[in-house]
């Protein structure tokens, strides 16, 4: 049985991740949560347009936009005390953002457990990066109608 | 051999007034304590990343879901695996252990709970946590302590007297049980999200007989412990509890509920709190359980 294949982007993060031990891959997590983008203003002064999550532990919201030729734009935002969290959304938006919604909506629901993070992070947290990429792939589907 | 010196304990006024001030200490003398030999500050949170965004200096980490729980098993780790872990982080028996951490130290008595499970002899945690800690301007350090292995003797987990199973809050029912989710779980209707991902019951309410006195509750603003008469009103007043009632606590696996069994048992002196960590994700999943639905026990 085959894996489904990740868009190109996507499979260098998990192949980044993997090429490290353990203490590296939590810093690697790290640094996603700091490449974060901040909301635009936009979303920042409108709060109400986001989306929560509530399956992921910390407070995180998220915003898709789908362009007229189809490219996607993700936005999220999580608290700088929930690193975590903030770490799987920055993965998420350094994999994604930008693809064609059909590339988007082709990421396999179970990629976060390609990470190599179960033993790091504990399979329970990593349940909120799966929920995560459920909403946005349910987002793109309402906005395409 | 090394002869360790006790630390002593925080003579803060607001701490007399607990049962037990023995098992808390404020911020400042964790400040004043950091180098004393004989202590090893742990910081214990929600997120696994907390703590290398920056912790107390020399504070090591602590975590629950990779550390403090078996692999395999829905347990915890037993006494050699508790042994191994004390002995890594460079605790050792006569070790003072303060722990803390985010989200009100809800975390950190999780670790302590556990813990206490082990007998470690002198364990406290730091009120207000990591937020009282940053919010006073204290110093952050993201280097990694290097502390000597230590050789953490291998201890039987008692799990008799703080701990409770299902069977045994089955036989508990009609007594006093404290429920401390948030009201939308206690009530039932916070699980009824369709499609999306549930957080692992498949039955939503609480165990009958449960009062509803969420964990939070216990904390003011600044992340610390209520001064022990509002904590009364709390506990004694409007849960109606009294301090020989045999209590269990129990939320969804059994971390907020360390939380209040800390309240319960240290600072208002509770004889006999057993935590119920299977809580509402084995409650919720058993067969032929009773349950209750909606606002009232």
């Amino acid at each position: 049985m085959s894996t489904p294949t990740l868009n190109p982007r996507l499979q260098e993060i998990v192949d980044d991740f993997n090429a490290m031990s353990g203490k590296d891959r939590l810093q690697l997590l790290l640094e996603f949560s700091q490449e974060l983008p901040a909301l635009p203003d936009r979303y920042a002064e409108h709060h109400d347009l986001l989306e929560p999550v509530p399956e992921c532990q910390s407070p995180l919201f998220l915003a898709v936009e789908v362009e007229p030729d189809a490219t996607v734009h993700l936005f999220f935002e999580a608290p700088p005390e929930a690193p975590t969290t903030r770490g799987f959304a920055g993965i998420l938006h350094a994999g994604l953002d930008g693809l064609n919604a059909d590339e988007v909506l082709a990421t396999p629901g179970e990629f976060s457990s390609r990470l190599g993070l179960q033993d790091l992070v504990s399979p329970l947290r990593l349940r909120g990066m799966a929920a995560m990429l459920a909403r946005i792939k349910r987002q793109i589907r309402d906005q395409r109608g | 051999m090394r002869l360790t010196v006790a630390l002593p304990n925080d003579s803060a006024a607001k701490l007399q007034e607990y049962a037990h001030p023995e098992m808390i200490v404020t911020t400042e003398w964790v400040a004043e304590h950091l180098d004393d030999p004989g202590l090893v500050v742990a910081e214990s949170d929600e997120d696994v990343l907390l703590y290398e965004t920056g912790h107390i200096p020399g504070a090591v980490k602590l975590d629950w879901h990779t550390e403090l729980n078996d692999p395999v098993t829905r347990d915890y780790v037993d006494g050699p695996g508790f042994a191994r872990l004390m002995s890594d982080k460079g605790i050792s028996r006569d070790t003072t252990l303060v722990l803390y951490g985010d989200r009100n130290n809800w975390w950190a008595a999780y670790a302590l709970w556990v813990c206490s499970l082990f007998g470690h002899p002198d364990v406290r945690l730091m009120d207000g946590g990591r937020a009282k800690w940053i919010a006073e301007g204290r110093p952050l350090s993201t280097e990694e302590p290097k502390r000597p292995q230590t050789d953490y003797p291998v201890i039987d987990r008692d799990d008799t007297h703080i701990r409770a199973f299902q069977d045994q809050v089955l036989a508990h029912l009609g007594q006093p049980m404290i429920d401390v989710r948030s009201p939308g779980e206690y009530s039932g209707e916070l699980l009824h999200m369709p499609d999306y991902p549930q957080e692992g019951a498949l039955r939503g309410g609480h165990i009958p007989g449960a009062k509803s006195v969420p964990w939070a509750r216990a904390a003011a603003e600044d992340a610390t412990f209520r001064p022990r008469v509002e904590l009364e009103a709390i506990y004694l007043g409007e849960a109606g509890l009294r301090t020989d009632d045999d209590v269990v606590v129990y939320c969804r696996i059994g971390e907020r509920s360390s939380h209040t069994w800390f309240v319960l048992t240290h600072l208002l002196g509770f004889g006999h709190v057993r935590n119920y960590d299977g809580s509402w994700t084995e409650w919720g999943n058993t067969v032929r359980v009773p349950i209750t639905r909606g606002d009232s026990p």
